[in-house]
C-alpha cells in the first residue's frame, strides 16, 4: 500500500481545506474595515478596567516571601536535618528557598540549627548584622531555643534570643526536616504581615 | 583479642630499670610516681618486648584529694594494652611531664586536660586553652568548679 | 636580586561551607603554600563530660546521640558496651544482633556522608552530596521504622536495646541492602576513574605509617595508612567474632587510599548485614537490669570501632546512681592531631580536601 493514496479523514481533503482556509480569510476581511487607533488611546479608554490595584506592601511580601534564602550556616547536629530540608526528598525549592548563600550578606534567613555556644557567640552575632535588611531568623531545635539539654553547661547560650532576635522557633531534638518547613511556612505568614513602609521593629 | 598484660610483671620490669618510680600495681593498671612518669613511659614504649607505640587516649580524673592521669597504652603489633597512672596531690600547681615527644597524638589531649582540669604539662610545645575562651574562669571537670 | 614576600594570615571557620560544623583552622599563607596551621576548637564545646556527671547512666545516653550526631547508634553502643563492662551485665544475643545491624548500618551512612563531603571539599558542589543523601535517607527511614527517629535514636539501652524491630524491618532491609551495592558502584563508576578526582585526591595529604602510629589516628585514616587495626578484629566485642569479613588498608596513606578504604568499609558492612540478617536468633531483647542502676566502685573502659575511628568511653564509678567521670575517647579529635603534619606545605587549595579526607564530626571533637 503507497502511503501517498491512503484515504483522508473526512473533511481533511486538499478541497475542504483550501475551503476553510478561504472563508477564513473572507472573515477577517469582513472584520477589518476601520483602521485601529492609536495605541496610546486605546490604552487610556481600556486602562480603567484592564488594571490591578493592590498595595505595595501585598506585592513586596509575596515577592520576598516567595524567594527567601538562608545562610549556609550550620551549627550542630541540627544543620543536617536542614540540609535533608534541602536535599531532593523533602525539597526546599518548592518554597523558592533551594539557594544557600554561603555569604551572609546575599541571604534573608538565617536558620540558627543547633547548639550555640558561647564562644560561637560572637561568630554568630556577626553572621546576623553582615546580612542586609529584611533579614528573619529561625531558631531550629530545642539548643537554640532555650539551650535544650545543654541548658546547664557552663559553655552554653542558654536560647539564642538572647544574641540574636527570633521570628520563629521550630521545637524538636532535632525537629524533623518537615517540622522545619512548617515553620518555613510560618514565617512565610509572618512575612505577608509586614508593612514595608513602616520601619520594621527591631528586636 | 587484646590482652591485657599482667600490672605485676610489668611493675617489676619497670621497677627494674627505674628503681623506686611504681607506687602500686594490680590487675592491668601500673600507678607510677608523677615525677617518674616521662621515664616510664618512654621505657615502655621504647623497650623490646613491650613496644608501646599507639597511645590510646589520655585524660584525668578529679578524686578531690588527688588527680589521676590515665594514659591507655596499645601495642600495634602484640595486640596487647596496659594502663599507666600517676596520682597528682597538689592541686593548686598540678605539674606533670608532657608525652608529646613521645606520642604526638597527645597534644590535643593534654590541651584539653589542661583547659578542663588545670594540670600543667610543662614541656608541651603550645599549651593554651583548647575548647574554652581565653579568660574563662576556673576548671570546668574539677568537682570543685561552680558555674 | 631575591624578591621578599611576606606571611599571610587566612582564617578559615568557624562558618565555613567546606568546614564540617563550627570548625577553624588559622593558616599562614606564604603566597599559596601553607606554612602553618593552628586548629582553633571549642565552637561546639558543650560540656557533656561534665553534665554527664550530673546525670544517671541511663540519662546519659541522649548525650552520647548528640556527639557524632552522624553516627549517634554506634556511639550510643559504645557506651551501653563501656556501662555493661563496668556494671556486669551481659545483653541477650538477639539485642547484640541488633546492635550489630544498627552500627553497620550506620556506618554505611557515615561513609556515605563522608565520601560526600570530601567530594563536597574537592569542588563537586552538592551534586554528589546529594546522591550520598538519597542513600543516607533510606538507612534513615530504616531508623526511623525501628524507633521512631531519624537523628538522634537513643536505641540502645543498658543490657539490650529499647524495642524489638517490627516484623516489616527485615524485609525491608533486605531489599535495601541488595540494591545497595549496585548504587556504591554507581558513584564509583563516576568517581573513582574520573581524572579530577585522582589528580586531586592520589599522593596528596601523605599520612605515613609510623605517623598514623605516632599521631594516634584510627579508623580509616589509620588503616589507609597501611596499618590493619580494627577493634572488630584487634578486640572483638559484641557478636563480631561470629561474622566473616575483611579489614580493608590502604598503602600510600593518601586522600585516596582513606576514600577507598571508606567505599570498602561499606561493601564490608553490607556483608556483616547479611549475615547478621541469617543468623539473627529469637528471644529477649533487654537483659533484667535493677530499676536503679548502682554499677560498682571501679573504672571501665569500653570501645567500639566507630565510623571515624576507635570510640571509647572511659568510666569511674563511686557506687552511685550517676558516673563520677565520664570520658570519651574522640577519634575525630584524635585524628585532627595530624592535621598539622598534613598542611604543612601544601597548597591552599589542597587544605580543604585533606581535611575532608580526616572526616570529623565537630560533636565529637568539642563535645
Amino acid at each position: 500500500m503507497e502511503l501517498n493514496n491512503l484515504p483522508k479523514p473526512e473533511g481533511y481533503s486538499d478541497r475542504d481545506l483550501d475551503k476553510k482556509e478561504g472563508e477564513g480569510i473572507e472573515s477577517l476581511q469582513q472584520q477589518y474595515k476601520i483602521a485601529i487607533e492609536d495605541p496610546d488611546a486605546w490604552q487610556e479608554a481600556q486602562g480603567s478596567h484592564n488594571f490591578i490595584l493592590g498595595s505595595a506592601d501585598a506585592l513586596i511580601n509575596w515577592a520576598r516571601s516567595s524567594s527567601v534564602w538562608p545562610v549556609n550556616a550550620g551549627l550542630a547536629c541540627c544543620a543536617f536535618e536542614m540540609i535533608s530540608a534541602a536535599s531532593s526528598r523533602f525539597d526546599i525549592s518548592r518554597f523558592g528557598m533551594e539557594i544557600f548563600r554561603p555569604s551572609p550578606r546575599q541571604a534573608d534567613l538565617l536558620i540558627v540549627n543547633g547548639t550555640l555556644t558561647w564562644k560561637m557567640a560572637p561568630q554568630l552575632r556577626r553572621i546576623y548584622d553582615q546580612m542586609s535588611e529584611p533579614k528573619w531568623v529561625i531558631a531550629m531545635g530545642s539548643c537554640a531555643i532555650s539551650g535544650g539539654l545543654f541548658k546547664n553547661s557552663y559553655a552554653v547560650v542558654p536560647g539564642v534570643n538572647l544574641v540574636v532576635p527570633v521570628d520563629v522557633y521550630v521545637p524538636g531534638c532535632p525537629p524533623r526536616p518537615e517540622a522545619l518547613l512548617y515553620g518555613i511556612q510560618m514565617l512565610h505568614k509572618k512575612i505577608k504581615k509586614q508593612s514595608t513602609l513602616q520601619n520594621r521593629k527591631q528586636g | 583479642m587484646t590482652t591485657a598484660l599482667a600490672a605485676t610483671e610489668i611493675a617489676a620490669k619497670l621497677e627494674a630499670a627505674l628503681p623506686g618510680s611504681v607506687v602500686e600495681s594490680n590487675g592491668n593498671t601500673v600507678v607510677v610516681k608523677d615525677v617518674q612518669l616521662f621515664r616510664a613511659a618512654s621505657y615502655l614504649k621504647t623497650t623490646a618486648g613491650l613496644d608501646f607505640n599507639y597511645l590510646n587516649y589520655l585524660t584525668a580524673t578529679d578524686y578531690q584529694t588527688h588527680f589521676e592521669l590515665i594514659y591507655d597504652l596499645i601495642s600495634i603489633e602484640h595486640n596487647h594494652h596496659i594502663i599507666l597512672k600517676t596520682r597528682l596531690t597538689d592541686r593548686e600547681k598540678a605539674t606533670v611531664a608532657s608525652v608529646v615527644s613521645l606520642w604526638r597524638g597527645a597534644d590535643f589531649q593534654e590541651r584539653e586536660i589542661y583547659d578542663l582540669f588545670g594540670i600543667n604539662f610543662p614541656e608541651h610545645p603550645n599549651l593554651k586553652r583548647i575548647f574554652l575562651w581565653d579568660g574563662f574562669q576556673g576548671y570546668p571537670l574539677r568537682k570543685d568548679f561552680k558555674h | 636580586m631575591a624578591l621578599k614576600t611576606e606571611t599571610f594570615i587566612l582564617n578559615a571557620g568557624p562558618q565555613h561551607p567546606s568546614t564540617h560544623g563550627v570548625f577553624r583552622m588559622r593558616l599562614t599563607l606564604d603566597g599559596e603554600v601553607i606554612q602553618d596551621v593552628e586548629p582553633v576548637f571549642g565552637y561546639l564545646h558543650r560540656g557533656i563530660e561534665k553534665l554527664a556527671e550530673g546525670l544517671t547512666y541511663p540519662q546519659d545516653i541522649v548525650f552520647t546521640d548528640r556527639l557524632d550526631y552522624l553516627a549517634s547508634m554506634t556511639n550510643n553502643q559504645a557506651y551501653v558496651v563501656a556501662v555493661e563492662k563496668l556494671a556486669g551485665i551481659q545483653a541477650p544475643e538477639r539485642a547484640e544482633y541488633l546492635r550489630v545491624i544498627m552500627a553497620e548500618l550506620m556506618r554505611i551512612s557515615s561513609h556515605l556522608m563522608a565520601v560526600g563531603f570530601l567530594l563536597n571539599d574537592l569542588g563537586a558542589f552538592l551534586t554528589p552530596l546529594l546522591y550520598m543523601y538519597r542513600e543516607r535517607e533510606k538507612i534513615l527511614d530504616l531508623f526511623d521504622m525501628v524507633c521512631g527517629q531519624r537523628l538522634t535514636y537513643n536505641y540502645m539501652r543498658i543490657g539490650g536495646v529499647s524495642q524489638d524491630i517490627p516484623e516489616e524491618f527485615i524485609p525491608a532491609l533486605k531489599k535495601y541492602i541488595d540494591s545497595l551495592p549496585g548504587f556504591i558502584n554507581e558513584y564509583e563508576q563516576l568517581l573513582a576513574t574520573n581524572e579530577i578526582v585522582l589528580i586531586r585526591t592520589k599522593n596528596v595529604g601523605i599520612l605515613t605509617k609510623e605517623s598514623a602510629i605516632n599521631y594516634s589516628a584510627a579508623g580509616p585514616v589509620l588503616r589507609g595508612s597501611g596499618v590493619k587495626w580494627d577493634i572488630r578484629k584487634a578486640d572483638p566485642y559484641s557478636v563480631y567474632e561470629r561474622f566473616k569479613f575483611e579489614v580493608p588498608v590502604g598503602s600510600v596513606g593518601d586522600i585516596y587510599d582513606r576514600y577507598r578504604v571508606r567505599i570498602e568499609e561499606m561493601h564490608q558492612s553490607i556483608a556483616i548485614i547479611r549475615q547478621a540478617m541469617e543468623q539473627l536468633p529469637q528471644g529477649e531483647i533487654q537483659a533484667k537490669i535493677p530499676k536503679v542502676l548502682r554499677p560498682p566502685k571501679g573504672e571501665a573502659y569500653g570501645h567500639i570501632e566507630g565510623p571515624k575511628g576507635e570510640l571509647g568511653f572511659y568510666l569511674v564509678s563511686d557506687g552511685s546512681t550517676n558516673p563520677y567521670r565520664l570520658h570519651v575517647r574522640p577519634p575525630s579529635l584524635i585524628n585532627l592531631t595530624a592535621l598539622k603534619e598534613l598542611l604543612v606545605g601544601v597548597k591552599i587549595a589542597d587544605a580543604m580536601a585533606i581535611f575532608g579526607s580526616i572526616d570529623i564530626c565537630v560533636g565529637e571533637v568539642d563535645r
